[in-house]
């Protein structure tokens, strides 16, 4: 299998000894021409490359403060360094989140700032070579884009905004990477990140339905298309068929039927997932959120909820309304968008839910706080919301929770490992490291408390763990979906036992 | 000769910081944030923003999180700088302000707190390997600058005591443009000379960090991304190329 070790788990919370160039050599498959182009980037590496990436860096700075800013700020003190799963799997000292962005601030030193013209040495600005290239290659695709770094930075410094711009950069002069810019063209041309067609999709839903009606008797719909439903759903296109995903799907229907509101999925707009984020562009991020608008506007109606998935709720959540925006044409009473846990929490409130715990007797759960979702968004009104509110609907449908360490969840969850448009094969290696400081926090759990299986509200984190689990020891289905656990849980009305 | 140079000095340096200080605040301030990426859970209204913000520029909050100790040694250093900051004022008051005067026992003995405060920076940045790996020629520069300025004060005020008289006399004339000589007394002229290098570089250095932290939309953005929406002028421009530019 792979040719690499996985650091033995039960060292992983010792800082790791510096480790040079460790991970130097993984870098993700390059762009092909014809998936560059669909979004506009140049084919393939134009002969200009440094001028023009040292012009489009210069842009950047134009538009964004927080680049412009953590280019400025970062004072080396060295509190970030110890804060990266893949610095933590790995120990190359690049992928500490200082380091990470030093490999593009040693560019703006030299080309735009007084020191680093004139002093490059002395501040560490450096030209832009094939070599810093290639280095920001390398490990601009190890960061996962997980913010955990900046929760610890004096000045915010937030590497995952420092990694979007180097790719934004990189796409710009013809080094895109393959899995990002093949999927949004997915996106652009069918719909979703799996290129799954409408007719496949009515099939696959169609299937969900019969059996979710063996199980329990009742005719729960799961309706694409319906013009005129009171809510729009949109997910992961993860969640039409991978495992453990699909259970959550049949567990939103559930949900939705039991509420009795009219809801629909859009064929058009069949993914939550926006990759133009871990792209840096704000143009294709904008396209791909402008689908979900136009579907709402086309199916007339009234309410959006978003499915279980990360960085498809941070950019729904924190994003939506600038790039889409604004949304006066849905109902004003709701919060646009919902995610589906803040739907399903409230009906739990209302006690519209009849939920058999015991159900969920055979095991003991944990709970995985995806990074997108503790750092970059929120649920509910107040701040924590997003920390609270899944971790009730778990209570309120299982008897047997524990949470992991206090400094492995909540605003310091550790990335699943394959965040940021890393859920590739070729980067199976970083993936497997990456994930090694949640597999210990994971681990530790499991031995002191018997925890059995890790929740998640994240289609990347889900597919991740299913894939990693098995390298360290666990089952890949001891991952399962929040909203699998209500499905098991859930009596319908008229459902039989 | 002496005084002149340094009076020009001063000026200089004060010109520059003042002027590349605010091209920098300015330049910060002016730059767009396109989107709403507040490190969450993020305060949801403004005053919040403010307690989080003056938790992080007074406690630093985030790197005591991060480090027990970086945040003792770097809170001790700046606490005690302030310190000495406010007791400096006595130089170039006349006559001086009543709560500087407060200050003074504080400032006193502050400058050994900073000093320690440095040298444990400092000791950090050869010690721990992570620290050692991303700490370039102008971190120790700085450091090593930092540590010059507070040892040749402490040596003025406890060991081989300088003129003061003649000393704030040429604080203030430089004020009032009024000049007047400057005493020649070398640690004075290092401890000077440090601190004008100091001034110089301060808008194109790394201390840029001090206005950097209140412009960090990490930190400063309100949580309110579905409740308002947020629009950067330049991103605004790409929806009236669209023809979905309604509603604004
Ligand atoms: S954002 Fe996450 S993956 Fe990227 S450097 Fe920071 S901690 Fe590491
Ligand atoms: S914590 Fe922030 S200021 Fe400190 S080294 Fe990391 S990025 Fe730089």
């Amino acid at each position: 299998m792979a040719d690499y070790e996985t650091i033995p788990i039960n060292t992983l919370f010792e800082i790791p000894a510096l480790n040079p160039g460790a991970m130097k050599n993984s870098s993700p498959f390059v762009a092909a021409p014809l998936h560059q182009e669909a979004l506009g980037f140049p084919g393939e590496l134009v002969d200009d490359w440094q001028a023009r990436a040292i012009e489009k860096l210069g842009e950047l700075l134009k538009k964004s403060r927080a680049l412009q800013v953590y280019m400025d700020s970062c004072v080396k003190c060295g509190a970030c360094t110890d804060k990266c799963h893949y610095f933590l799997g790995t120990g190359d000292p690049k992928n500490m989140p200082v380091a990470r962005q030093d490999l593009l601030r040693k560019i703006y030193r030299r080309y735009f700032t007084f020191a680093g013209k004139y002093f490059p040495k002395l501040v560490g600005a450096e030209d832009l070579t094939k070599e810093v290239l290639d280095d920001w290659y390398s490990y601009f695709h190890q960061c996962s884009q997980c913010r955990r770094c900046s929760v610890y930075c004096p000045y915010g410094i937030d590497t995952a905004e420092i990694s979007m711009a180097a790719r934004e950069i990189m796409d710009h002069i013809g080094k895109g990477q393959k899995y990002c810019n093949e999927i949004l063209g997915k996106v652009h041309q069918i719909g979703n990140n799996l290129g799954l067609p409408e007719k496949a999709l009515i099939h696959t839903l169609a299937d969900l339905e019969e059996d979710i009606e063996e199980e329990t008797g009742v005719k729960v719909r799961i309706p694409v298309n319906k013009k005129g439903a009171d809510i729009l759903l949109v997910t992961p296109s993860a969640d039409f068929f991978a495992e453990p995903h699909v259970d959550g799907l049949i567990g939103y229907a559930k949900v939705f039927h039991q509420a009795g509101v009219s809801w629909t999925l859009s064929s058009y707009a069949s993914e939550a997932a926006n990759f133009a984020m871990f792209i840096g562009s704000y143009e294709q991020m904008k396209l791909v959120a402008e689908r979900i608008r136009k579907a709402a506007e086309e199916l007339g109606v009234k309410r959006i909820i978003f499915g279980e998935c990360g960085h498809a709720w941070r950019v729904a959540y924190s994003f939506l309304n600038t790039l889409a925006g604004p949304f006066d044409f849905l109902d004003s009473d709701y919060p646009v968008p919902q995610h589906i846990c803040e739907f399903t929490w409230d009906l739990i409130q209302k006690g519209e839910l009849n939920l058999d715990k015991s159900k969920n007797d055979h095991m003991t759960l944990t709970f995985h706080d995806s990074c997108n979702v503790a750092r970059g968004s929120r649920m509910g009104d107040s701040p924590g919301g997003q920390f609270k509110i899944p971790r009730a609907i778990i209570k309120a449908c299982c008897n047997n929770f524990v949470d992991m360490a206090a400094d492995t969840i909540g605003e310091t969850t550790f990335c699943c490992g394959g965040g940021g448009g890393l859920l590739t094969d070729d980067l199976m290696e970083i993936r497997t490291k990456g994930a090694s400081p949640r597999m210990q926090a994971l681990k530790d759990v499991v031995d002191e408390h018997g925890v059995t299986h890790m929740a998640a509200i994240c289609a990347i984190c889900k597919s991740q763990f299913a894939k990693v689990m098995p390298s360290y020891g666990f089952d890949m289905d001891s991952v399962v979906s929040v909203h699998q656990l209500i499905s098991n849980a859930i009596i319908l009305d008229g459902q039989v036992q | 000769m002496l005084s002149t140079i340094f009076a020009v000095l001063f000026y200089l340096a004060t010109a520059v910081f003042v002027v590349g200080l605010v091209y920098r605040i300015q330049l910060y301030a002016r730059t767009p944030a396109p989107l709403k990426i507040p490190t969450t859970p993020a305060p949801v209204t403004t005053s919040g923003v403010v307690v989080r913000m003056f938790k992080e520029v007074v406690f630093f909050e985030s790197l005591f999180k991060a480090n027990k100790w970086t945040w003792l040694f770097g809170w001790v250093f700046h606490v005690a700088l302030l310190l000495v900051i406010l007791r400096h004022l006595r130089y170039f008051t006349e006559p001086v302000w009543f709560w500087v005067t407060l200050v003074q026992p504080f400032g006193k003995y502050a400058g050994f707190a900073m000093l320690a405060g440095l040298s444990a920076l400092w000791g950090r940045r050869f010690l721990v390997e992570r620290v050692r790996y991303i700490s370039g020629p102008s971190d120790h520069l700085m450091l090593m600058l930092l540590i010059g300025i507070a040892a040749s004060g402490l040596i003025m005020k406890f060991m081989a005591h300088t003129d003061i008289v003649s000393l704030k006399a040429f604080a203030l004339g430089l004020i009032y443009f009024d000049w007047q000589t400057l005493p020649a007394d070398p640690v004075l002229l290092i401890h000077l000379g440090l601190v004008l290098v100091l001034i110089f570089i301060f808008p194109v250095s790394k201390l840029l960090h001090a206005p950097g932290v209140f412009f960090s939309p990490g930190r400063n953005q309100v949580d309110n991304p579905r409740e308002k929406r947020h629009v950067a002028p330049w991103a605004d421009a790409l929806d009236t190329n669209q023809p979905k530019a309604k509603g604004k």
